[in-house]
């Protein structure tokens, strides 16, 4: 035991000095896939570049709301995309349980909001404005919503607060929440043959910007307070009353033992950080080119050496 | 069951007491909804005040907790899931993906499990079975999905035989022990009907994330049937045979092994084949927690639409299960063989000689050809983007959208609305009443009283509102389900040609990923219950068909041949002959339709729900077990109401026409 300790003490003091850290365990370290392919992509990537460093990777696929308490378990070591707007809730839940920190953001920033396919413009000529909205509710009509428009959101546990927007804002329009990334596409989908208009809630970096052209709807400009504080925004007496920040984080979190048993791969996952444009053509890779996860994985890494040696250069 | 037969008996007696307390219940109930839309009704008659809900959720969170830490159930949980189920999970994922593990051995060429399968199928079944098996996993390499269906099978061979070992065991106790089965029928209700979300975290807590949480998972869903299957085979073991056993002297541990177990041989063999397809059944939902191959390549398909390869995924996914469903249907029919003494060893064992034999010899020709081994990217025949442009076109067709807009306008803005509108309208005491009072009058004195305790817990869990709209959503299915496929029943069972292709047509509508079904019932109706109900309405429809189909052929020729003589119709003979006598079993469907119904509607949360789903759904982040388990909990009794009511209903009037 006491022994351990001194190891450990050594072995944090001469990583300080120099970067040579100490041996990674043999464990496997175990890395969540979720079900879009980004994220599988970047795991694949991130899971390459520890073998390279000499450690054993595994993958096991999880629910990606699920994932956050195996993390703090140490059941998985790592997670490479933490959303803020759709995650941020579990990960803040797990992170005061306990057993988990936040290793890092990406440079990569992520926007969610409400979005159309470019398509709908051609009807709705006065967009991205927000406020042509409610001269085009009519055009996103349907049988259960009347007059009103339609808008689907995303799923209730992702809290977008939608409905409370489209009230602050006078908009009218019914706001339905989807239960499912797949049910958002199906609709999108679906609208496309007869180039209907529709109004969904989307976020970038996101593989439906390949397969579907669209823009985000222009809402008033996010403010810092703008969900606690009734003052901020166009409307003095509500809440919500802005766009989502355009800039929320993508961040890395790492199960708080990661760090002792697996100093040099904790140390480069630290140093990993990808771009917008490197994680769209991550999920091109799979999405467009139809590559399989490991293999899209690979040829990213080879074309990317520039990027990746330096961060294992850093830990090794 | 006694006090069910006395009831029986005095059946004729009691009917005036019976309806007179039924129009009782029904006055009350529509006293209070009276009482609402004039406007006297108090509030808290209306709805349970949210101070007299108890803390349910934050009690069990306690107990949970404890459970968990204080109690260190999860060292023993852990230590069973980190030791030996995770070094069995690691063998068979070794050899049959390559899992980098002991032994080191894998992976199994897919051409020597291949012609393996079609000895094993031709052993059993003939020609038809060896093409089935060999035709299953020579798809599966072809397209392109071995290593994924490896990954898949690599947990299923693990749990469904740790499934059968624990289904029989138990099911042995509960044969044994009365106090034990009387023990364990209320928890089997509620595992069998309890939503797959409930289960979902307890496991990743208790057994870790990955293939060992859904190994647990898998069990868990597929052990039930096991169990009561054993106890029916064991109870039903004729007393001629028991005896024969004791006059040879067998001992305790003789008797059962070599005297009860092989006389329920054929109740046993079910149960294993239900555990083999509800293992199936579990690929893609394991896929939340950790389950590696089809299942989460699947939800990975979906979440990038891309519907042409989830179709193939779920064809190999029906293959599978259709494979294995009438491999170890075969096994039940066939009856050992017994040798003659004297025959040499080689001829016992002709089959295994000739599979080990084959094995061998395709492993080895596979170092030879590696196309043998494994079928690389770039050569499988994968035609996932073609099959994407047939759907997305077929889905886009002018008659076929005008068809469904048509319908989402029918039937959400006429049916499904307002019908939902008036159930919530309806105030809580009166909804338990009404529940109750139907729960009597089909079921009799118990399944009225179980009503009321259900339905009374469920309106003190303080979500009232989103149970009823779950209930709306299965009635809303089960009833559209029974306008379709009872019709569809009667026709099919004319002709026995007809009958069988639609009992195929069934079975691998039944065995499709559910999750497939919900991107196209999306793209024809939109976000919205006409979707939900769609999709939950093609699960509800197959067993009514089914028990439709073998209700209305088993009705003895006698019957009909007299109903013939007599000059009837054939609507006559339909209506007065046919449907009496197969009802009790059409009700077996109609439960079993509400069964699935309340399986589904969980999973329609997928789509976009404002039920029970949606919140079990929220509830994943894994913070919440307790209020995870109300909600699961609530669902259970929802579903246990109406299995007690029509099961005994089926029950008493089998008795009276004096079937089985």
């Amino acid at each position: 035991m006491q022994i351990n300790a001194i190891l450990a003490a050594a072995a944090v003091f001469v990583g300080g000095l120099g970067g040579a850290v100490a041996k990674d365990s043999r464990d496997p370290i175990i890395i969540p896939v979720h079900n879009w392919s980004s994220q599988i992509v970047m795991s694949n990537v991130v899971g390459q570049i520890f073998e390279e460093m000499g450690n054993i990777v595994e993958y096991v696929t999880t629910d990606s709301q699920a994932v956050y308490e195996s993390v703090r378990l140490g059941d998985v070591s790592l997670e490479m995309e933490v959303w803020e707007g759709a995650f941020g809730a579990s990960f803040r839940a797990a992170l005061e349980k306990g057993g988990i920190h936040d290793a890092g953001d990406h440079d990569a920033v992520t926007r969610e909001d409400w979005w159309y396919p470019l398509w709908t413009k051609e009807s709705c000529p006065g967009l991205p404005d927000w406020q042509a909205l409610n001269d085009c509710a009519h055009l996103f009509a349907t049988v259960e919503t009347g007059t009103k428009g339609r808008y689907l959101d995303g799923p209730v546990d992702w809290l977008k607060h939608g409905k409370e927007r489209a009230d602050a804002l006078g908009l009218n329009f019914t706001v339905i929440n989807a239960g499912s990334a797949a049910a958002l596409w199906a609709e999108i989908g679906a609208a496309q043959a007869k180039k209907k208009p529709v109004l969904v809630f989307n976020w970038t970096p996101n593989f439906a910007e390949a397969v579907w052209p669209g823009e985000f709807v222009e809402f008033p400009a996010w403010e810092d307070g703008c969900d606690t504080d009734p003052s901020k925004g166009p409307n003095p007496e509500a809440l919500y009353d802005c766009g989502n920040p355009a800039a929320g984080y993508l961040k890395k979190a790492a199960w708080d033992g990661m760090k002792d048993k697996w100093p040099a791969a904790y140390c480069a996952l630290t140093k990993i950080s990808f771009t917008n444009p490197q994680i769209a053509e991550m999920a091109k890779l799979v999405d467009t080119d139809e590559l399989e996860p490991d293999e899209a994985a690979e040829q990213w890494l080879d074309a990317n050496r520039d990027v990746v040696d330096p961060w294992i250069r850093a830990c090794s | 069951m006694a006090a069910l037969s006395t009831e029986l008996q005095e059946i004729t007696d009691k009917l005036w007491g019976r309806s007179r307390l039924l129009i009782a219940l029904l006055i009350m109930a529509f006293a209070l909804i009276l009482a609402k839309a004039i406007g006297v009704l108090p509030e808290w008659l209306n709805r349970i005040p949210e101070a007299a809900i108890p803390p349910t959720a934050q009690v069990l969170d306690a107990i949970f907790n404890f459970i968990q830490n204080e109690l260190g159930i999860i060292y023993v949980t852990r230590f069973i899931a980190e030791g030996p189920l995770e070094f069995l999970l690691d063998t068979s994922g070794n050899l049959l993906e390559g899992k980098r593990r002991w032994p080191y051995l894998g992976p199994i060429p897919w051409s020597a499990i291949a012609v393996v399968a079609v000895v094993v199928g031709y052993a059993l079944g003939g020609w038809r079975l060896a093409a089935l098996g060999g035709g299953t996993f020579i798809w599966t390499a072809v397209i392109g999905q071995w290593k994924m269906a490896m990954q898949t099978m690599s947990v299923i061979v693990v749990s469904a035989p740790l499934a059968f070992l624990m289904g029989l065991t138990l099911g042995v106790a509960a044969w044994k022990y009365r106090w034990f089965e009387r023990m364990m029928k209320p928890i089997l209700s509620v595992l069998q009907t309890l939503p797959f979300f409930t289960y979902l975290l307890p496991a990743v807590i208790f057994f870790k994330v990955g293939p060992t949480a859904g190994a647990v998972a898998t069990i868990t869903f597929a052990i039930p049937p096991m169990i009561l299957m054993t106890t029916l085979g064991l109870k039903k073991v004729s007393p001629e045979v028991i005896e024969a056993g004791h006059m040879s002297g067998c001992t305790r541990w003789q008797m059962l092994s070599h005297v009860y177990v092989p006389a329920a041989r054929t109740e046993i063999l079910v149960g294993v084949n239900q555990v083999i397809m509800l293992c199936l059944a579990m690929v893609v939902l394991t896929a939340f927690i950790g389950m590696p191959g089809l299942g989460a390549k699947l939800l990975a398909m979906m979440g990038s639409f891309k519907l042409g390869r989830s179709f193939e995924i779920g064809v190999t996914i029906v293959l599978l299960a259709v494979m294995l469903d009438r491999m170890s249907k075969a096994w039940v029919v066939k009856q050992p063989v017994h040798f003659e003494r004297g025959t040499p060893w080689w001829k016992r064992h002709q089959v295994s000689l000739i599979a080990l034999v084959l094995f061998i010899g395709f492993t080895l020709l596979s170092q030879v050809f590696p196309i043998l081994a494994e079928v690389g990217r770039k050569q499988h025949l994968s035609q996932g983007k073609e099959i994407d442009v047939v759907i997305k076109s077929f889905l886009a067709i002018d008659a076929i959208k005008g068809t469904t807009e048509w319908l989402r306008w029918f039937l959400n803005v006429k049916v499904l609305i307002p019908f939902r509108n008036t159930l919530l309208a309806i105030p809580t005491p009166a909804f338990i009443l009404l529940v109750v009072s139907f729960s009597y009058w089909v079921g009799g004195r118990r399944p009225g009283i179980y009503a009321a305790v259900f339905f009374t817990v469920v309106a003190f869990s303080g979500w009232w509102d989103r149970s009823v709209i779950t209930l709306y959503t299965v009635i809303s299915a089960v009833a559209l389900a029974a306008i379709i496929g009872i019709p569809l029943g009667v026709v099919a069972a004319r002709s026995s040609r007809w009958s069988k292709s639609i009992l195929l047509a069934c079975d691998t509508a039944q065995t499709f990923p559910s999750f497939i079904y919900l991107i196209p019932a999306i793209m024809l109706f939109g976000v919205n219950d006409v979707a939900v109900v769609f999709s939950i309405l093609i699960f509800a429809a197959v067993p009514l068909i089914r028990y439709t189909i073998i209700g209305l052929s088993s009705v003895p020729p006698e019957m009909t041949e007299a109903a013939d003589m007599s000059g009837s119709t054939r609507r006559q003979k339909l209506m007065s002959v046919q449907f009496p006598l197969a009802l009790p079993t059409m009700a077996v469907g109609f439960n079993q339709a509400i069964m699935f119904s309340f399986f589904m509607v969980i999973i329609a949360a997928f789509i976009g729900t404002q039920d029970l789903g949606q919140e079990l759904q929220r509830t994943l982040a894994g913070t919440e077990l307790g209020k995870n388990f109300v909600l699961g909990l609530n669902v259970s009794l929802m579903a246990l109401t109406f299995d007690m009511a029509i099961s005994s209903w089926a029950e008493q009037r089998k008795k009276r026409l004096g079937l089985d």
